[in-house]
């Protein structure tokens, strides 16, 4: 009944999986596409912090705290991004984001 | 002893539970919602394992600030969602079947995965047992990994002028105070002295001459 480090690892793997699936079924709205790559960060903090709690290394924390850092930033800037993109087409749809073919 | 496998099989079942919700709900509000009861249940499983700071850090800055910004902007843009969702069904099966080989393998690697024995022995910094979890983090954070430190900070600086950047805009049409051209009126700009015929009144045309 002990909880180790492969229940964690299980949770992570879960929370992974569900934010892939996430990008895969919300393919048009991009909003719930930047809230499946938090979830796919949460599941690698989760993974840092559980190696980090049973190896005894604090180091895994402070790596935690970076992924955080960068979540919170992309977060920020993909958020700014459609912003600027919902004013210049009046839509969300991602699917024509390559109208320029570029 | 029964009660942290308890909450544990209580976070993460919530936890994972939300998160399906959030991807499948068709109101990206609920989304939203149920991503930070997501984020509590991670942060409650970051204080069962002992990070407390982590966990603390997990409510503030993703249920204080990333999931506050998206409520923000999906009450601020007007989007009819239901048009957003309509190939759901028809990626589900493609989705699934990647999904599905994903966990599997990720499931079999941390199932069938052994720790070397050696690899207990090569921690980096063992974490003190004498003091809390937020002392010991900041022990090596402000001393070993300054530099990690700085540079997440550029990484913040760096996102939040890239947003202003992206998202700053100035309208034509809103008029804004210029303080040099305040200074530089004249009696002469600003008035003119007109004689008005009695009963013909002031033309608009005359008007519009002198104010511009």
């Amino acid at each position: 009944m002990t909880i180790g480090l492969g229940h964690y690892l299980a949770v992570a793997a879960t929370l992974f999986t569900i934010g892939i699936l996430g990008i895969f079924l919300n393919r048009k709205n991009i909003i719930v596409i930047l809230m499946s790559i938090e979830l796919i960060l949460l599941a690698v903090n989760i993974n840092l912090v559980a190696f980090s709690t049973f190896l005894g290394d604090i180091v895994g924390q402070v790596f935690a705290l970076l992924v955080l850092t960068v979540a919170a930033a992309e977060a920020a800037i993909g958020l700014a991004v459609l912003v600027v993109y919902f004013r210049n087409r009046g839509s969300i749809a991602v699917e024509d984001v390559n109208l320029m073919k570029g | 002893m029964i009660l942290p496998a308890l909450f544990f099989y209580l976070f993460a079942g919530v936890c994972v539970a939300s998160a399906v919700m959030v991807i499948v709900s068709r109101n990206p509000v609920h989304s939203v919602l149920y991503l930070i009861l997501a984020f509590v249940n991670a942060s409650g499983l970051f204080v069962l394992m002992g990070a407390e700071f982590l966990g603390m850090m997990l409510i503030v800055v993703y249920v204080g600030a990333v999931a506050v910004l998206f409520l923000f902007v999906i009450m601020m843009l007007d989007v009819d969602f239901t048009e957003l969702r309509e190939g759901f069904l028809e990626y589900l099966p493609i989705g699934l079947v990647i999904g599905g080989i994903f966990l599997a393998e990720l499931l079999l690697v941390a199932g069938g995965w052994v720790m070397k024995p050696e690899t207990a022995k090569q921690i980096t910094a063992a974490i003190p047992t004498n003091v809390s979890n937020t002392e010991a983090l900041g022990l090596v954070l402000y001393t070993k990994y300054i530099h990690y430190f700085q540079i997440a900070g550029m990484v913040l600086l760096v996102a939040m002028i890239g947003a202003i950047v992206l998202t700053l805009r100035h309208k034509a049409k809103v008029k804004r105070q210029d303080i040099n051209v305040q200074n530089a009126r004249t009696p002469e700009l600003a008035m003119a002295v007109r004689k008005v015929a009695s009963g013909q009144g002031l033309q608009d045309s005359d008007a519009a001459e002198w104010v511009k």
